[in-house]
């Protein structure tokens, strides 16, 4: 461990302090150091959104992130996030649609809906496929996602 | 894969981030949208990163006497949200809604984009079109370079080793000035195909092509042309794309010509 570097964040509402290494990503960090394995990681390099956590309310691709740049800063998980109930709707509305097969891809689907639930309420559903362009699923197609998170916005049955 | 290990500063001054690099084998790291990528995928492997994102001085957008400032740092998300750009810079405006996705506009920074000059990025053309100029600090100094003799090549730039980008400028659109942003990708955020910045002043045309050279380049023949067929003729002697692994050179010419005539009538 030559170069960690002493880190204080908060993740999920707990303040957790470690010597981190620089070049552990925030995904790597939260997954193998934290055991929080809900946030997904697939390509590593910023193209499939399956590793999108919270860092100070804004989503952001954790494998394009060092964990040691979270000093200080306050991280959500999807771990956090279903314990608090913020995203029950949402994660309600996949279920009924069935907008998931292998699951892979969810977490950071709800985080990147949730915050376009935050920022856009009334979305246009072409609104909701631009939000979601950087999460890849490989299993549904979209139209099921889509229509999960339409009807959270709009109360469509 | 995993980044290759490197050491991490965080300087809290600019003076001291300049030092740090200036250093053999460090890297700057601002947003780190894509140089955490090429860290990961080991096509780069500094001993050093310097972490510039605790500098105050290289945030923040103004308006001061016409001109708009946006400090190297300001993020796509700032930029996208911000007044000033909505009403002063309406084709920054149009073009950040085609940077990459949410997640990564939150972090990536136009300093960031300037100094990689990746080919295919839209804040270059864009500056490139409006003759914005970039500003940077190095230990020897500070430099003013206008666009035009900022982006040398691909991923190539006039800054030197240890040089950072502070900041750009940019006059501000005035009433009787007009721009358009068209970008073609395969899917929403994805990398350019080709894409314009154009704005059209006194009736002077400036045509910044993307994503159809080494750099962004200014159809400077196409610009000149009296009408729109002439024009479209005319991009033959501008702009000479290289193929991409899903498009030939010809095609993608096609579609800049298509980008130009959808631009036409607005500039």
């Amino acid at each position: 461990m030559e170069h960690a570097v002493e880190t204080t964040l908060t993740v999920n509402g707990v303040e957790v302090r470690r010597r981190i290494e620089p070049r552990q990503h925030l995904v790597d960090f939260l997954r193998e150091e934290l055991g929080l394995t809900g946030s997904h990681l697939g390509c590593e390099h910023g193209v499939c959104g399956a590793c999108t956590v919270r860092v100070n309310g804004e989503i952001v691709r954790g494998c394009l992130m060092l964990a040691v740049q979270a000093d200080g800063c306050k991280v959500d998980t999807i771990e956090g996030v279903s314990d608090s109930g913020e995203f029950a709707k949402l994660q309600q509305a996949f279920h009924q649609h069935n907008a998931l097969q292998c699951g892979f891809c969810t977490p950071g689907m709800l985080m990147a809906a949730r915050d376009l639930q935050l920022r856009n309420p009334r979305a246009s559903r072409e609104e909701i496929r631009e939000h979601l362009s950087g999460n890849y699923c490989r299993c549904t197609g979209y139209q099921a996602i889509v229509d999960a998170i339409e009807e959270v916005l709009h109360g469509k049955g | 894969m995993k980044a290759a290990p490197f050491a991490y500063a965080k300087p809290r001054a600019l003076d001291e981030a300049l030092a740090l690099a200036a250093r053999p084998n460090a890297k700057v790291l601002a947003g780190g949208q894509s140089l955490i990528p090429s860290l990961n995928m080991r096509l780069s492997a500094p001993e050093l990163l310097v972490d510039i994102n605790g500098l105050a001085e290289l945030k923040g957008i103004t308006l001061e006497q016409g001109v708009v400032r946006i400090g190297a740092l300001a993020t796509h998300a700032e930029i996208e949200r911000s007044g000033v750009i909505t009403k002063h810079l309406p084709l920054i405006a149009a073009a950040v809604r085609h940077i990459a996705h949410p997640a990564i506009r939150n972090r990536g920074t136009i300093g960031g984009s300037l100094a990689l000059a990746d080919p295919a990025a839209e804040y270059p053309a864009c500056v490139l079109a409006m003759e914005g100029v970039i500003f940077t600090r190095s230990s020897q100094g500070q430099r003013e370079i206008k666009a035009a003799d900022f982006f040398q090549g691909l991923f190539e730039t006039a800054l030197e080793p240890g040089e950072l980008v502070t900041a750009v400028e940019i006059t501000a659109q005035l009433k009787d000035e007009r721009s358009a942003f068209l970008e073609l990708a395969r899917r929403q955020g994805d990398y350019a195909t080709v894409g314009l910045a154009a704005f059209a002043t006194n009736g002077t045309k400036r045509l910044a092509y993307f994503g159809a050279a080494d750099r962004p380049v200014l159809a400077a023949n196409a610009a000149k042309a009296k009408d729109l067929e002439s024009a479209k003729a005319a991009l033959a002697k501008d702009l000479q794309p290289p193929a991409d692994l899903y498009h030939s050179s010809a095609t993608k010419l096609h579609l800049a010509r298509v980008l130009l005539e959808r631009a036409w009538n607005t500039l």
